[in-house]
């Protein structure tokens, strides 16, 4: 990348919610591939008079992301309306949080795969707010479905301290992993439970003032996508720059077709969205318990359980992510290692990296810790040996491979290894490999 | 059986000793409302006895502003003409299983707009105590139609005044209730912080009645008080002594018929063995300017959904008032406005509130006029560029506060057009409240039957 420049970048992130319930009704959230408009009632459907009861365990949740995430919970918080007209948003106002949102001021630390240096990114803010319908287009028509309307969406807005892609990628790989210990979500790209969107600009790299536009790329639907959307923003405006332009502030989609972004709506002002507290919820406080109540929750982090790998067992930084990235792996991992040494574990480890994500062992946790455990002694468990046998099948080998030990005796070294696999193959695996190899070595020795 | 001019109370008790049936009932004000509502037009949608409904069910009658399942509801205006809710509000589900079926939808003014109901789509209601006047609004069907014995009773809703200044109007008792006490589920939104239900009646009794059908937590309506409701009929009985206090602010720019008649009443209370009391409280006017603000900001977002896309009719069927509170509210509400109107606004309510509470420690109610006038005649109001502020500066404080105030009739001016008096109490003080209301009523024993024999016979 050109050093004379370099990228800015903030993320919004919406992490879609897995409560049984909508975030202000009791309509089921599990919308995705449901018939159109079978989910909802007067609440979703923002009918006259219909009123939004809020869902605790969402709340919960957003609290939950916002401690994982090292941010402060507010003691005082409230929703907020936010106005706009659109078909797909059926009161004429969003509910969500304005400038008193659950949680504010977080970092999430990482290093950085590319670099391998930490970077730390601030959160801004994480708050709760809910989901609009959806516009399916067919034809010279347009139809709303209302399923999606009021399923639970937690915002995490990052500090504009991303100046990679790689970076942005890893990040979100990483928060997606993060979700997912919290159960809170499958957070998943493709099927928008995830969803992302990259406030970019481009500064030169002796200032350090931030630029005075950005530019929002939508319509990203994979961390593949994310890094290709950056970088090709990020070139596009390195050369206005160049030819003393500066790029215009303005939303853009990214078009994977085409491998580009196109200008959807240029913000030649910021929309007034005319917020003000959601009068039909009462405001939260938050006791000093209750937000403790919500911080004993946490179940040991990624970021954690990857440096508790690295550090204390040992296994290196790929082996460490390829567990922790897989919440159901790291527990199968955890529960076979439960009690046994650093080796043990780093054998584990071993194992399960050399083998395709795949063939995981199935079944339930214990079960697959089991035959993950037996995997792991049939391949690094001492054999006990018979020394009677040992003696018989290695003169057979030494006898049948006449042209081998004479390699070895003229200073070809290496194909011991030979022999000791053929006599192993003779014991038919009932011993130790050590043991033959200095049985035969000794024997070699002698002849 | 003649059932002309009896209470809700009186009804039921009829009907329980089995000497008329719930359907007479119906029947009988179903044809009252076919001989005199043509000249009134207190309803907008009368209705037949729905699917559930029992033979000892009593009907009365519902502002169009409550969603009643598969029927009708247009809040006033043209937007929803044909709209059929697809649920019931808590209120009517209530009163349902209460035994209290649907009779009717009264007119009001368009979305509670209004204090004359005049600005409804479907014709001004005219005051049955003389019909070239207004009943007053936004309640104006429910208080005509109970004044003229067209429902044995109603229900209204108060944002700022609209259930006791159309009381006061047609000589009704409105109760509105403290906020949080009644869901507000199922109540076509105006201003949702002000909104309130609560009955518009012939006396205090049937009002506690209907009070303590509709009143408590509602798991559909967050801002309901999880609080337990008294039982308000058996706390009517007991006569007690109370310190109620009058506050001069509360008298400035009414009539002077309005403030005598108001003061008999006092003097009777002072008869009555309650102590009265001098006190002080901020000018209703600074509740008419937070209320302009406020509600004009809620009105703005609560409308937004009517953008065209549903309901069938779009945004060029608002009326005029709602397209001047909306952009009234657009504005309150706009980047750069926010700190000195929505903002400032809400601190000055928190200020009412608060002068509310402290005064309550010394006294139990304050009491003094509903209305600064009596019922104005039909027109008047196009006058006036902010009509209802005018005509509710005296209930908006109450509102503001949240707290439980009741209209109840104390005479006659020398039009022959009722006067009413307003008492105010604490947060969910409605059981003493309704208490000195009923025992009041009792004492100005003010003649509600005499129209209805005279015009409506």
């Amino acid at each position: 990348m050109d050093k004379k420049y370099s990228p800015v970048i903030g993320l919004e992130i919406h992490v879609e919610l897995s409560t049984q319930s909508k975030m202000f009704c009791q309509c089921s959230a599990d919308w995705f591939g449901k018939e159109p408009n079978t989910q909802t009632c007067p609440v979703c459907l923002g009918l006259p008079g219909a009123l939004p009861v809020p869902n605790e365990k969402a709340i919960e949740w957003c609290l939950l992301m916002g401690k994982a995430l090292e941010c402060q919970i507010a003691t005082v918080s409230k929703f907020d309306r936010k106005h706009y007209f659109y078909p797909d948003l059926p009161k004429g106002y969003q509910i969500s949080q304005y400038d008193q949102p659950f949680c504010f001021e977080g970092t999430y630390t990482f290093t950085s795969r590319k670099t391998n240096q930490p970077k730390t990114i601030t959160i801004t803010r994480v708050h709760m707010e809910e989901d609009t319908g959806k516009l399916i287009h067919e034809d010279t028509d347009t139809s709303v479905d209302f399923n999606r309307s009021g399923v639970p969406l937690v915002e995490i807005v990052t500090g504009p301290d991303f100046d990679d892609s790689d970076d942005v990628k890893q990040f979100l790989e990483e928060l997606q992993v993060l979700v997912r210990y919290l159960g809170a979500s499958d957070a998943d790209m493709e099927k928008g439970s995830m969803r992302l969107e990259p406030n970019i600009s481009v500064r030169e790299s002796s200032s350090n003032k931030l630029p005075d536009y950005k530019v929002e790329i939508k319509n990203i639907n994979s961390f593949r996508f994310a890094k290709m959307a950056i970088d090709i923003e990020v070139k596009r405006h390195m050369e206005m720059l160049e030819k003393g332009e500066t790029p215009i502030q303005e939303t853009r989609g990214f078009n994977e077709k085409k491998n580009d972004t196109i200008s959807q709506r240029v913000k030649e002002e910021a929309q007034d969205y005319r917020y003000f507290p959601e009068p039909d919820i009462p405001p939260f406080t938050f006791t000093k318990e209750f937000i403790k109540q919500i911080a004993d929750q946490l179940p040991e982090l990624p970021t954690a359980k990857y440096n508790r790998y690295v550090i204390d067992l040992g296994l290196n930084a790929e082996q460490a992510w390829y567990i922790v990235s897989d919440l159901r792996l790291s527990k199968v991992y955890e529960l076979t290692i439960k009690g046994k040494d650093k080796v043990f574990a780093q054998q584990t480890a071993n194992v399960l990296k050399n083998k395709q994500r795949e063939t995981t062992p199935g079944g339930t946790i214990e079960i697959a810790a089991e035959n993950l455990a037996k995997q792991v002694d049939s391949l690094y468990k001492k054999k006990t040996t018979d020394p009677g046998n040992l003696v018989a099948i290695m003169d057979l080998v030494v006898g049948e491979n006449a042209a081998a030990v004479k390699e070895y005796k003229d200073g070809k070294t290496t194909v011991l290894m030979f022999l000791v696999g053929q006599v192993m193959k003779g014991m038919k695996g009932q011993a130790d490999a050590n043991v033959v190899r200095q049985a035969l070595e000794k024997k070699l020795n002698t002849l | 059986m003649d059932l002309l001019g009896k209470s809700l109370t009186e009804l039921q008790e009829l009907v329980k000793q089995k000497k008329v049936s719930g359907g007479e009932v119906r029947q009988f004000f179903a044809g009252r409302i076919k001989k005199y509502d043509k000249e009134l037009n207190s309803y907008i949608t009368t209705t037949e006895p729905s699917e559930g409904s029992e033979e000892k069910d009593i009907p009365i009658a519902i502002k169009d502003i409550l969603c009643t399942k598969g029927i009708r509801t247009t809040a006033g205006s043209k937007i929803l003409d044909d709209y059929l809710p697809q649920y019931d509000a808590t209120v009517v589900s209530r009163l349902n299983t209460g035994g209290l079926s649907l009779l009717g939808k009264t007119n009001l003014d368009a979305w509670c707009h209004g204090s004359s109901t005049e600005t409804s789509d479907y014709g001004p209601t005219k005051n049955p105590y003389d019909v070239s006047r207004a009943p007053g609004g936004s309640s104006g069907g429910s208080a005509a139609a109970v004044a003229a014995y067209l429902a044995p009773a109603a229900i209204g809703t108060d944002t700022g005044g609209s259930i006791r200044q159309p009381s006061a109007w047609c000589g009704t008792v409105g109760l509105r209730p403290s906020y949080g006490r009644v869901s507000r589920y199922g109540l076509i939104a105006m201003a949702s912080s002000w909104d309130c239900p609560g009955p518009i009646t012939a006396t205090v009794e049937d009002a506690a009645h209907i009070l303590q059908l509709i009143a408590g937590r509602d798991p559909h309506d967050a801002t309901t008080i999880d609080s337990p409701v008294p039982d308000y009929q058996k706390e009517l009985t007991e006569k007690k002594t109370y310190t109620i206090g009058i506050a001069d602010e509360y008298f400035e720019g009414v009539t002077d018929e309005i403030s005598s008649k108001v003061m008999e009443s006092v003097e009777l209370l002072k008869k009555m063995g309650h102590t009265i009391k001098k006190v002080h409280l901020m000018s209703p006017k600074y509740a008419v300017s937070v209320y302009m603000i406020l509600q004009r900001a809620e009105v703005s977002s609560n409308l937004g959904r009517y953008d065209g896309i549903r309901y069938g009719n779009d945004r060029t069927h608002f009326g005029k008032e709602a397209k001047r509170r909306i952009m009234l509210g657009t504005y309150v509400l706009s980047h750069g406005y926010y700190d000195q109107y929505y903002k400032k606004a809400q601190k000055v309510r928190a200020l009412i509130a608060a002068d509310f509470k402290k005064v309550f420690q010394e006294v139990d109610f304050i009491v003094g006029p509903t209305t600064p006038v009596t019922a104005l005649k039909l027109g008047e109001s196009e006058k006036y560029s902010f009509f209802g502020e005018t005509m509710d500066i005296l209930n908006e404080p109450a509102s503001a506060a949240g707290i439980p105030a009741i209209s109840i009739p104390v005479g006659l001016d020398s039009n022959q057009l009722p006067i009413g008096m307003q008492i105010m109490a604490p947060h969910f003080a409605e059981n003493r409240l309704l208490n000195i209301a009923h025992h009041l009523e009792k004492e100005i024993a003010f003649d509600r039957l005499r129209i209805i024999k005279e015009k409506y016979g």
